[in-house]
């Protein structure tokens, strides 16, 4: 097996990560709408019926807890459905078969049965979604027992998470910062997206391998404050830090549950000062966690509040979502708020 | 696998008659004849009416010409303003499908072949029937004369969007028009359609609801709920299905086509159910008014499924060569939905070619003068035009603590940045 990389935006690094698995191992099976012979509405899946023929990889009705449910019995039988939800905001009906079904097999049957499905889902706005195309509801999904939680910010990561997470015995929700899938974004709506090929992180290998689950990644190196951030955020964050000059260290989470709480906790301690940073809503988001277990490892070594940058307490509009997005200019707020004292 | 001496299972996945590059053949498509069904009486309950979802409701034959007991035999003026307003719904999703591709709003969505399933309907209901329509239904407002503009406002989530910009193009609502607001999440409406329609029958009102849904969107639950308490409760109700044969790339087997009809899922819960041509402006009008006229007289709900073809894409997102023959949608053997009512009113004598080219020059010239007019109040991309503070409005009725903190530190920061 070759392993010399290809530069790869995020999809097709996820379409690579699925097909890889695929290969190594016959029980991997893709389900969801549009997913077969058109390749998923944002092309994650293409190929791969051809690939591996119509029962491994199948269109399904348009029904969440049915896709979900169907799934969680096809794990329970031995195979491993690696089941797509179009859009993050169409998970809820299937909520019922991830909270109390998927999450709980293993506990309520102590390990006779267990689901090990991979849940992809895009999530996440800028793309002028409205509220039914824009939403992070990862939250919901951390506040579950049971449930891993997976967000990847660039294309080596996407693969290498999400080939960790097939394999993955416990049930995963693999989400897909779509605003990323073609490139990184500086947060900066007004200026031209670059290109993944333009980035290191687009080197990405053909074959096997995998990054593991429940590690974060220092992104940049700082002194001064820790920025905690995942998805499209890391790269939003990033491009203020560079302009601000602020001497920041950027952890990129990559897993939210179970998380890497000693990467998060060295910085901290280190830097004296915590920013966290997330594109849903501010009230009981996953930033309020990350906020609490600061506080309860670090309090000793704090030298300001923790800063949450978050989206409004509000659905995502359609026209003002830039006004909604975390972008810039509250980020350099934050900064300003978290350097203070 | 397991040692017995027996035949391995195989899974059946669907697949749909033509892929791309396929030559369409509708040969075998099994053309019912206009007018050859019949039309039972409004208070039949549900175990009489159990062949009507397999059979199919038209009225205009090849010739145009109005056939059998389901001919709702309309005065002149309503064909014609039926016509119209399916001319109309065209017109104007040209235009607007076109402003898309210009950069003018972010997003838009045909309904082109299926005008007569939301015209027709509308025609059929009264004004004050509370509609709960899916995304494909612009022809409910067209035909209510609800104005232009204000639709186009909503479009480019401009000034003068009484949605405030929140909403993604054509998600409209219209309460005045009694048509509820839209959700991007599929079949929602529906059960809230059943619960209104229970609501105005518990207080003794006379309106009645309708829903409308696509063929894909009755897998989900709220499909099924829905006809549940619509049973149960006999809910003055009447449930459209778009059987437009498509949802995105997936055909209509992967909704259960293949086993039977949409219709005919009224029968497992004991409701009424009718299959009509939806290509067919008088069938489409007729079951509308049969199935409300039940709804009035408290024989309860009706399903109907309108068998129709989405002659577009999905919508401006989409390329439908990828997964269809492009052939299908010409080759669709139920025509067009406006020229064959075109066809039946030209025999009837009332109309000709030539007004209807000058209708069609008309209803063009309209939609473009209220694009001009709603261009007036800006469009999506240039500039934000909802004020900022709006962002927070409606999130509850009185704006709570944190969310006033919020507005106010959204305005520390614009102004910090110097904008
Ligand atoms: C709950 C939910 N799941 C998925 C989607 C994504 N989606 C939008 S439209 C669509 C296809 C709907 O097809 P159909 O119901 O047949 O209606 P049509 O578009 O053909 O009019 C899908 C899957 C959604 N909007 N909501």
């Amino acid at each position: 097996m070759t392993e010399a990389p290809r530069t790869m935006n995020m999809i097709q690094a996820i379409n690579s990560a699925i097909d890889v698995a695929m290969g190594r191992d016959d029980r991997i099976v893709v389900l969801g709408e549009d997913v077969g012979y058109f390749g998923g509405v944002f092309k994650a899946t293409e190929g791969l019926q051809k690939r591996y023929g119509k029962t491994r990889v199948f269109d399904t009705p348009i029904s969440e807890c049915g896709i979900i449910g169907v799934a969680v019995g096809m794990a329970t039988y031995g195979l491993r459905p690696v089941p797509e939800i179009q859009f993050a905001d169409y998970i809820y009906p299937a909520l019922d078969q991830l909270v109390s079904e998927a999450a709980r097999l293993r506990y309520r049957s102590a390990g006779e049965y267990t689901a090990p499905i991979t849940v992809r889902t895009p999530f996440g706005g800028g793309i002028f979604g409205g509220q039914t195309h824009s939403q992070s509801p990862e939250g919901i999904f951390t506040h579950v027992a049971g449930l891993k939680t997976v967000i990847p910010s660039n294309p080596y990561d996407a693969k290498g998470l999400l080939i960790a997470a097939i394999e993955d015995n416990d049930p995963v929700i693999f989400f897909e910062p779509k605003r990323i899938y073609n490139g990184p974004f500086d947060g900066h709506y007004d200026r031209p997206v670059q290109p993944w090929s333009k980035f290191a992180e687009s080197a990405v290998p053909e074959g096997y391998y995998t990054v593991q689950l429940g590690k974060a990644r220092v992104v940049r190196e700082g002194n001064d404050v820790t920025v905690l951030a995942y998805g499209t955020m890391v790269h939003v964050a990033h491009s203020v830090i560079e302009e601000t000059g602020i001497d920041a260290e950027l952890i990129d989470l990559r897993t939210l549950v179970p998380l890497d709480i000693e990467t998060v906790v060295e910085s901290v301690r280190k830097t004296g000062r915590c920013m966290v940073v997330h594109e849903a809503t501010k009230t009981s988001g996953f930033g309020a966690e990350l906020s609490a277990l600061v506080q309860e490892h670090c309090f000793h070594w704090l030298e300001a509040p923790v800063q949450r940058v978050t989206g409004w307490d509000t659905p995502y509009p359609h026209s003002l979502e830039w006004a909604y997005f975390p972008g810039p200019v509250r980020l350099t707020e934050a900064f300003k708020r978290v350097m203070q004292d | 696998m397991t040692g017995r001496n027996l035949p391995p299972l195989s899974l059946h996945v669907p697949e749909p008659a033509f892929r791309p590059g396929d030559t369409v053949d509708f040969a075998d498509f099994d053309m019912p004849v206009a007018g050859a069904v019949r039309r039972p009486p409004v208070d039949a309950g549900p175990a009489e009416l159990r062949d009507m979802p397999y059979a199919m409701v038209r009225v205009l034959d090849d010739e145009g010409r109005a056939q059998g007991p389901w001919d709702p035999r309309l005065a002149p003026e309503t064909l014609l303003k039926i016509l119209r307003s399916m001319a109309l719904t065209r017109a104007f999703d040209e235009r607007l499908y076109r402003a898309q591709r210009q950069g003018k709003t972010s997003f838009y969505m045909k309904c082109t072949g299926e005008e007569a399933t939301s015209v027709g309907a509308a025609h059929a209901l009264d004004y004050d029937d509370m509609c709960f329509p899916s995304y494909r239904q612009q022809g409910l407002l067209i035909a209510r004369d609800w104005p232009i503009v204000d639709m186009i406002n909503q479009i480019y989530s401009n000034r003068a969007d009484r949605l405030k910009g929140r909403q993604m193009p054509i998600m409209y609502s219209v309460r005045q028009a009694s048509f509820f607001s839209i959700s991007g999440n599929l079949t929602t409406q529906y059960p809230q359609a059943v619960g209104w329609a229970m609501a105005s029958a518990a207080r003794g009102d006379t309106r009645i609801a309708a829903a409308w849904c696509g063929e894909g969107s009755t897998a989900e639950g709220d499909f099924h709920s829905a006809l549940t308490f619509a049973a149960v409760y006999r809910a003055p109700v009447i449930l459209n299905v778009i059987n437009n044969q498509w949802a995105i790339s997936s055909f209509s087997g992967f909704a259960g086509a293949e086993a039977t009809t949409f219709a005919a899922r009224a029968i497992g819960y004991g409701i009424a159910g009718l299959r009509v041509d939806g290509n067919d402006a008088l069938a489409v009008y007729a079951a509308t008014q049969w199935a409300a006229d039940r709804a009035r007289n408290n024989h309860g709900p009706t399903l109907i499924e309108h068998f129709t073809y989405r002659a577009e894409g999905h919508s401006t997102s989409d390329d439908p060569t990828k997964y269809r023959s492009a052939e299908e949608g010409g080759k669709w053997p139920l025509g067009d939905p406006i020229a064959r009512l075109k066809k039946h009113v030209v025999g009837l004598g009332i109309w000709d070619e030539e007004r209807q080219a000058a209708m069609d020059l008309e209803v063009a010239e309209l939609v473009k003068a209220a694009q001009k007019e709603a261009e007036k109040n800006g469009i999506l991309q240039d500039g934000l035009k909802q004020s900022f503070d709006s962002m927070f409005e409606d999130v509850f009725e009185e704006m709570p603590w944190h969310l006033k903190e919020q507005s106010v530190q959204m305005h520390d920061e614009r102004k910090a940045a110097g904008i």
